[in-house]
């Protein structure tokens, strides 16, 4: 597949539906493995990145699952074809920023991706809308099974699966969760709420992974603890704190509904307002409104939205996808430009 | 609005930064903004917290001495540069530094004994794997269903009861086997 193909869609995982799909957006588990006797990638020359390369290009060219599967190798992309892919989460800003060596594998749909010599050798994620933890893990762990016969993996009994940073030995696995919750933050409780999160050895960040800022009301949850739990008991630890973080958001949603309603239903209609007919936006003005608008669906305040359009938005009104869809460089002020057009497109059909 | 470290583009990454509880917020180009993440980057990397983790794991079970000399056979990587960088360099690494790691993944996960999912390449014989300690195939069988078993009771918890009916479907047949 080309690159710009990716364009023509966007992620399965972003279709708006599975269990709790009103309060949480989408679902994600990786897995971290690496080769045996073979060093790390950041221990490794372009030797060894490269013969590590091949060989796990030659692995998952075996595995049924993966079939119909696009495999990428970094050095052949320029700079913005690599933050497209940032930007679909199909992989992290550490794999954009240095080629050297590295490759990503995407399934088709986007359910699959496996960053290769990133900080492991394998870094396998799965991605599903909704609450989808388990169905999730039933896909990655048939992958990786898969994958166990093809590779010798780094292994012991007692440690589990090895990995370059110890906070992911064991398991290597980290399950995470993308969470909407714009009531918890207009009533003021959402710190209270990670406040608990972290207590529980939970981890919360913004929505555009590690190290950013919440912005928009969307908060993505995941296990810190990768040792010494079994990944389905880690996996029904999230599922039960995030059941009890969606009730508190449901309460907090009523209580808002009831307390202030035509306040709610003015802040939503004019962040609506605003998307559909704004012609210069920033991505955090935009996030801002979708949140907005997002609360107004689920609210049945806004009737004629629905949730994968606005999800979709989220994708496409990036930096590397606003240049990829007008097919030049853009700057910052081309691009906020930009960014009004491409929303007032996807919004317009539901306009009237 | 100009940024302000540069004071010559424009500003369009809008930082918030709380120091001592005291907020200040700062407007900067994309250049300079660039700049200030990896200076951020540094000071507040996971290897410092890391290197802080295992700095008070190794005092009780190595003298200072002794930990610089420590080294992987496998890959070079240095005890120390691990300590700076929070970074292992091969599977080989956790067995040339167990007696170190065995605190650190304690601390870090507060269990150092993994109860998880074990590699089944090799089947019957079991593989070598980056330690030389082997992971045989046997025990898995038996663990199988109890893990189908469990992601029967998510999958009814989660609602999802097309997956849940595949499971169940799938538990039986290995039952019978």
């Amino acid at each position: 597949m080309r690159i710009e193909e990716l364009l023509n869609h966007t992620g399965e995982w972003l279709k708006g539906s599975g269990p709790h799909a009103n309060i949480v957006m989408s679902s994600r588990i990786r897995l971290a493995r690496n080769l045996a006797k073979v060093p790390f990638p950041n221990k490794s020359g372009k030797k060894d990145l490269d013969a590590a390369l091949a060989l796990i290009e030659k692995a998952v060219g075996q595995i049924d699952l993966l079939k119909g599967s696009s495999l990428f190798r970094m050095i052949d992309l320029d700079q913005v074809d690599r933050q497209m892919l940032v930007e679909r989460h199909l992989m992290s800003h550490e794999h954009a920023s240095n080629p050297e060596g590295k490759g990503l594998l995407v399934s088709a749909e986007e359910v699959v991706s496996v960053m290769i010599n990133e900080e492991d050798h394998l870094r396998i994620q799965v991605m599903r809308s909704g609450l989808s933890l388990t169905d999730a893990w039933g896909i990655i762990n048939a992958i990786d099974d898969a994958l166990s016969k093809e590779l010798p993996y780094a292994f012991m009994n007692n440690w589990g699966y090895l990995t370059a940073c110890p906070t992911n030995t064991g398991t290597g696995m980290r399950g995470s969760v993308m969470m909407h919750l714009p009531a918890l933050v207009t009533t003021k409780q959402i710190n209270k709420v990670l406040a608990a999160i972290s207590k529980l050895s939970f981890a919360s960040r913004g929505f555009y992974g590690e190290g950013t800022q919440a912005s928009g009301n969307f908060y993505q949850i995941s296990n810190q603890v990768a040792l010494g739990h079994s990944e389905m008991d880690i996996i029904q630890n999230i599922n039960g704190l995030i059941r009890q973080v969606v009730e508190q958001e449901e309460q907090a949603r009523q209580a808002l509904l009831l307390q202030n309603r035509p306040m709610l239903e003015d802040k939503i209609c004019r962040s609506w307002g605003l998307l559909k007919t704004a012609r210069i936006i920033s991505s955090q003005e935009a996030i801002e409104l979708f949140s907005m608008v997002r609360f107004g669906i689920d609210m049945d305040i806004l009737k004629h939205v629905d949730h994968k359009a606005l999800n979709e938005l989220f994708i496409i009104i990036q930096p590397a996808h606003l240049q990829k869809i007008e097919g030049k460089k853009l700057n910052a002020f081309e691009r906020d430009t930009k960014r009004a057009e491409v929303i007032r497109q996807k919004l317009g059909p539901t306009l009237t | 609005m100009q940024c302000n470290i540069c004071g010559k583009k424009k500003a369009t990454v809008h930082l918030t930064e709380i120091v001592d509880e005291q907020m200040s917020e700062m407007h900067l180009c994309e250049e300079c903004a660039r700049q200030k993440s990896t200076q951020m980057e540094q000071q507040f990397g996971l290897a410092d917290l890391l290197a802080g983790l295992s700095e008070s794991g190794i005092k009780s079970s190595a003298k200072p001495e002794e930990k610089s000399a420590l080294q992987c056979a496998s890959c070079g990587l240095n005890y120390e540069d691990f300590r700076k960088f929070g970074r292992l360099g091969c599977g080989d690494c956790y067995v040339s530094f167990k007696d170190q790691l065995a605190g650190l993944l304690r601390k870090i996960h507060g269990s150092n004994r993994h109860l998880g999912k074990t590699p089944f390449s090799g089947q019957a014989q079991g593989v070598p794997d980056g330690t030389g300690i082997s992971a045989t195939a046997g025990s898995l069988v038996p663990e199988n269903i109890e893990g189908l078993k469990k992601q029967l009771q998510a999958a009814i918890q989660d609602e999802d009861f097309e997956k849940a009916a595949m499971l169940r479907d799938k538990i039986r047949t290995l039952e019978r086997e």
